[in-house]
């Protein structure tokens, strides 16, 4: 009796649960180290485009830039304001952290390569990154700061309006799927990827992702010019970096979504000879990899938005051209007898 | 026709692709800056940086003890205070600049009838301390000796304009 309970403990519950703690970690420190490193990708390439050099001090190239930034946050000291509410205060980057990384569960990094392989996973996605507003929010409130707050805002506001219009470009790539299972939108794209059928909505969905982690030209939130750093401005130190690494991470998940939707994934650009040689892995990294790249490329460019442009780009271009988008693709699926069946 | 142009161009983003190429093309160009410490720019030899006290060539101090720089300083910077030398001549016993109220507007070296206080080429005498920057007499003439040879060159460079 004793004996089986211990066999069921550790086959039962140990074993698994080790597992998957194996697993996160597999995960997640690499994508720490990326989040580290896009900081400095992101330095170096806005440099070299506006003709500069970036850091190039700290090792060879700058490449342990990131390392010493972030040995100068955690030996800082975290000031909380005197009127802020302690708790919240605390809890909002811890918040958006968190958030930013327990999104990763769903995402399959390669063929199989997926921590929790969830049937609703872009409902999942799509609900994570909603919350990711939260943090925003808490953080603006709770600072009793009137630039914070004014950054919380807007935040909220932008999240919002953009998650309409994304929502409606997701439910298109769900129409030519069948299923909300993310491995199974990646391997619906084996022939085609979606990036060429549905090529305005991938625009859309890339813009609307670039308001949705607050990134220029959208960064209303924490636009420097006006609002000295936004939700951003009370925080020092550890906090500071929590929310740094969480919007980097949403960068990256970002991407990440982009690619599973509309530049397939793991899979390579044509099952051919050299393409299917290099693993899944390496090629979800890549089109990531391309991806941040054009986030930042974005951000070298444009300028930032006004904020009643902002609005008006996401409630009266967005979310009719989205809308009209989803109609044309149901009624050419249902007219062409394309719809997925039984999947 | 305009209309469509218009909108054919505000559909296609076609200034944000424009603009992306641009971006795009800088990103291979030559860079613009300098790596500073490791690069430096050119000096003009009238570039007014970090004060030294010259001495003639046997050795002599070349200040006078006049105070016109004291005088002239709009910062108030500088405080002398003289005596006559044990073999009569007038020599300063203090020479104190305050590096922090200077202005490096060079009236100083303009004033001195000697050449004995000037403003080097060094501009690179950041300090972790406040009081490092109180210079005094030994400072300056410790500074004289070091940088010499490129004062004496940037005088000689400049005297055909004064």
């Amino acid at each position: 009796m004793t004996e089986s309970l211990w066999q069921n403990l550790w086959t039962g519950y140990v074993f698994p649960g080790g597992l998957i703690l194996v697993h996160i970690l597999m995960l997640l420190v690499p994508l720490l180290v990326a989040v580290a490193y896009l900081t400095l990708m992101e330095r170096k390439v806005l440099a070299a485009m506006s003709l500069r050099m970036g850091p190039n001090v700290v090792g060879p190239f700058g490449l342990l830039q990131p390392l010493a930034d972030a040995g100068k946050l955690i030996f800082k000291e975290t000031i909380i304001p005197s009127g802020a509410n302690k708790f919240l205060f605390l809890a909002a980057p811890c918040i958006t952290f968190i958030l930013a990384m327990i999104a990763w569960a769903v995402i399959p990094v390669a063929d199989g390569w997926v921590i929790s392989n969830l049937n609703v996973g872009v409902l999942y996605l799509f609900a994570i990154s909603s919350l990711g507003v939260y943090g925003i929010i808490i953080a603006g409130w709770s600072s009793n700061s009137r630039y914070a707050f004014l950054g919380a805002l807007r935040s909220s506001a932008q999240m919002v309006s953009y998650e309409v219009s994304m929502g409606l470009v997701i439910i298109t790539v769900l129409l030519c799927v069948g299923s909300l299972n993310l491995s199974a939108i990646v391997n619906a794209q084996k022939t085609v990827w979606f990036a060429i059928p549905l090529f305005p909505m991938f625009i859309v969905f890339f813009i609307s992702a670039l308001a949705e982690t607050n990134r220029h030209p959208f960064d209303l939130p924490e636009a420097e010019a006006e609002l000295v750093a936004g939700y951003q401005v009370e925080y020092s130190s550890m906090a500071f970096a929590l929310f740094f690494l969480g919007e980097y991470a949403n960068m990256i998940l970002m991407s990440g979504m982009t690619t599973i939707l509309f530049l397939g994934g793991w899979l390579p650009p044509m099952d051919i000879a050299p393409f299917n040689w290099i693993p899944g892995v390496v090629w979800f990294c890549l089109k990531i990899f391309v991806l941040l790249f054009v986030f930042i490329w974005v951000r070298a460019t444009v300028p930032r938005y006004r904020y009643d442009q902002l609005m008006r780009l996401g409630w009266k271009v967005f979310l009719p051209f989205s809308l009209l988008w989803v109609v044309l693709t149901a009624g050419v699926l249902l007219a062409f007898d394309l719809l997925p069946k039984g999947v | 026709m305009a209309l469509l142009d218009r909108g054919a161009r505000s559909i296609f983003l076609w200034e944000v692709v424009k603009g992306l190429g641009l971006t795009f093309a800088y990103m291979f160009k030559p860079r613009a800056t300098l790596n500073y410490p490791y690069e430096k720019g050119p000096l003009s030899p009238r570039f007014r940086g970090e004060h030294a006290l010259r001495r003639y060539a046997n050795g002599e101090e070349r200040c006078i003890a006049c105070k016109l720089c004291e005088a002239i300083c709009p910062a108030q910077a500088i405080t002398i205070e003289a005596e006559p030398r044990d073999d009569g001549s007038r020599r300063t016993t203090r020479y104190d600049i305050d590096m922090t109220k200077c202005i490096y507007c060079g009236f100083c070296q303009e004033a001195c009838p000697v050449d004995a206080i000037v403003e080097g080429p060094n501009f690179e005498f950041a300090t972790e301390t406040r009081e490092e920057l109180f210079y005094d007499k030994d400072k300056l003439l410790a500074n004289g000796e070091r940088w010499e040879y490129e004062i004496s060159r940037n005088i000689a460079a400049d005297a055909p304009y004064r």
